[in-house]
């Protein structure tokens, strides 16, 4: 023992979907090894969707994850549609919006104020923090139920929704319907201005990165389901040339698979990402909302990235509002699959960020292969990257506060690890 | 106060799931803050950085057993919980990832993952209930939050829950929807799948696909026969068997008798 050496080691990271560890080796100020280990067993769905019909493509991909159910609906559908060709209706193209906005409300809600706020204000759960801060707590509440009840009238149900098809929805709601939803939302957009104003409080540490930031991006609107994949490195490409230009890397310690930009790296999705990105796009009240903040694209300290989310609640709550006063039902609540062999790509912007699926089908509409990248899997190495930087900065710190800091890190990017594992637990190693 | 001491004390515990049933404790924005306020939540990583040792009056289980850790660690967890309560379709059937069970699973892990040495994964995905006694199975995919707050409060009362084991068909008949596979000709699960979920998908124009698991006294045979005769093959009745409760008996022994046909 050299006396110098220590580890920050987390066995069971906590506040993040699915389970991981962080296992950090420090020497003196040098941080000499950083494992982000996910030992969320594999469960390989895209092995056993070879031989289901397209049709059920939705529902069980919807099943890697109980928070982001919608993204996986979304890129499936899309990429099925791509494959069989498929024109959606313009008001179908609204709800998926609409569907999305919901999603975003309750995630984004969950791990701002009951996954990442605590982090920041030294609890160490929510239930602590409604202890002192009850009225935050319960309108945090509100508002993620106001996101779960938009899913709930277009999808059945919160986690797993049931009616999002290939061509459109099983049963689309009414005019009425989703205008009932409106006095919720306006409820809602204020507490989300509230939330960024709240959020802008909070301390940050002064830690900035360079990022390469990747996005979907839209020529008229803040990006969900469709858009070029862009980057602040230049890249600028369709969904179908994904996997010429990202690698999925296989390591030793993690049962999920990292993601590089060939020949670069590291990158950045997320909240973050569309931000810089797409900054221009967002209505006018988010973009206020964010200045008022302090907020300017680029933002490039990864803690704030609790602000961007607000910021994304803003934007989720004013487009769900815009999008129920446009809306009227289409004459179909789906158009016709046809069964035609082909292959599709759709890229999504699930709430952690871009979420690639890609399907071939053979001429009785049964998948022959799968492929699926999770945005937690395209964040893991730069997660890594954070911390090898950030835990120099907090080594010489009392051991328990500095795991906590680095725990507080690999949150920024509300990872969710059950996603991944096609993915994460934490130790740090202080020699 | 000595009242505070004598809360109860919860843990919910996770094994290969998608953390979509522990999320529905979160999601019961209502009762949220008052089940955590009569109760002592001592472990829910999830949730909290508080990771308390048992033993736990009350234990959530989520998900399915595929690693020979978590097949140890279930012993270690029964141990230490005094009621174990098994939380949704992974746990209580085994889950999707249960299709591996009728697959080689080595193949499965190349198609998945470039360097399978490196991957540690049991043959097969197994409900708790084969490793360990379990008191009470919550059974969905997803689980009904509010059946999960009405298993909290019955277990802490000490009486027995009042969760249904009928068919789906009850709830359809409850919210007088039209039955859409005598009226539509779509083949639903419907008859043979626990209620739960409020007859969700037929109420949206879909047949049911068995989120819920058997009912208590499936005649599978009989559906399959109707299934036939609203022109569904031999492999769409496999395939709507084997869905997110696939290694649940009842439909276990279903998929497998098309296999033989």
């Amino acid at each position: 023992m050299t006396g110098r050496t220590k580890t920050i080691h987390v066995d069971t990271l906590a506040r993040v979907e699915g389970e991981g560890s962080l296992y950090i080796k420090l020497e003196g100020e040098r941080v000499a090894d950083v494992k982000l280990k996910i030992y969320e067993p594999p469960r390989m769905f895209e092995a056993f969707m070879r031989g289901r019909h397209f049709s059920e493509a939705a529902d069980i991909t919807a099943r890697i994850c109980g928070i982001c159910p919608i993204a996986y609906q979304m890129s499936a559908i899309h990429a099925i549609e791509r494959a069989l060709g498929i024109r959606i209706d313009p008001a179908v193209r609204l709800l998926r919006r609409l569907f999305y906005c919901g999603e975003w409300i309750e995630s984004h809600t969950l791990h701002v104020y009951m996954l990442h706020a605590p982090d920041f204000l030294g609890y160490a759960d929510v239930i602590a923090m409604a202890r002192d801060h009850r009225e935050v707590v319960e309108k945090a509440l509100r508002l993620k139920k106001i996101g779960n009840r938009i899913v709930q009238l277009l999808g059945g149900r919160e986690i797993h929704p049931i009616s999002a098809a290939v061509g459109g929805f099983h049963r689309v709601p009414t005019k009425q319907q989703v205008r009932e939803l409106v006095p919720d939302l306006e409820w809602a957009l204020q507490a989300s201005l509230d939330s960024v104003q709240w959020t802008s409080t909070l301390e940050f540490p002064n830690f900035e990165q360079d990022y390469e930031f990747v996005a979907l991006k839209h020529p008229g609107e803040y990006p969900f389901n469709e858009g070029r994949l862009v980057s602040s490195g230049g890249l600028d490409i369709d969904a179908a040339e994904y996997e010429d230009h990202f690698q999925e890397l296989h390591v030793k310690h993690s049962n999920a698979l990292h993601s590089v930009i060939r020949g670069r790296g590291s990158y950045l999705v997320g909240p973050m990402a569309r931000f810089n990105l797409n900054f221009d796009k967002l209505p006018a009240v988010a973009q206020e909302a964010a200045a008022k903040a302090g907020l300017r694209a680029p933002v490039k300290n990864p803690f704030r990235s609790i602000v961007v989310r607000a910021v994304e609640l803003v934007f989720a709550c004013a487009e769900a509002l815009r999008v129920i006063k446009e809306y009227a039902p289409p004459p179909a609540p789906r158009v016709d699959a046809p069964h035609r062999a082909g292959s599709g790509q759709a890229i999504t912007e699930a709430p952690r960020g871009i979420l690639y699926h890609r399907y071939s089908l053979d001429d009785n509409g049964l998948i022959l292969s799968a492929k699926i990248i999770p945005p937690t899997s395209q964040n893991q190495r730069r997660i890594e990257d954070d911390l090898r930087e950030y835990a120099a900065q907090v080594a010489a710190w009392p051991l328990d506060e500095a795991t906590w800091k680095c725990e507080q890190a690999i949150r920024n990017y509300d990872p969710c690890i059950s996603c991944a594992t096609h993915f994460l637990k934490l130790h740090v190693d202080r020699i | 106060m000595s009242s505070e001491k004598k809360k109860p004390r919860i843990a919910v515990f996770k094994f290969a799931s998608c953390d979509g049933c522990q999320l529905s404790l979160l999601d019961a924005e209502d009762e949220l803050l008052a089940v955590v306020g009569a109760v002592e939540i001592a472990y829910f990583p999830e949730a909290s950085r508080t990771m308390l040792k048992g033993p736990y009056d009350v234990g959530l289980v989520e998900g399915s057993i595929i690693t020979h850790t978590d097949a140890e660690r279930i012993q270690q967890i029964r141990r230490q919980c005094k009621t174990l309560i098994t939380i949704g379709a992974c746990a209580t059937a085994g889950g999707i990832q249960a299709l591996r069970n009728w697959k080689d699973v080595d193949e499965f892990i190349r198609v998945v993952y470039a360097t399978p040495q490196y991957v540690s994964t049991l043959k097969l995905s197994t409900p708790i209930a084969e490793h360990v006694p379990v008191d009470f199975e919550l059974r969905g995919c997803p689980i009904n939050k509010l059946q999960l707050v009405e298993l909290i409060s019955a277990t802490l009362a000490g009486r027995k829950p009042n969760i249904p084991t009928y068919s789906v068909c009850m709830e359809c008949k409850r919210k007088a929807n039209v039955c859409i596979a005598v009226a539509h000709g779509i083949a639903c699960l419907g008859p043979v799948t626990q209620a739960g979920c409020g007859a969700l998908c037929p109420s949206y124009d879909r047949g049911c696909y068995g989120c819920y698991g058997p009912m208590e006294t499936p005649n599978t045979g009989s559906l399959t026969e109707q299934f036939r005769i609203l022109g569904q093959s031999n492999d769409q009745i496999q395939r709507a068997f084997r869905g997110f409760n696939a290694w649940a008996w009842q439909f276990r022994q279903a998929s497998e008798e098309c296999q033989r046909k």
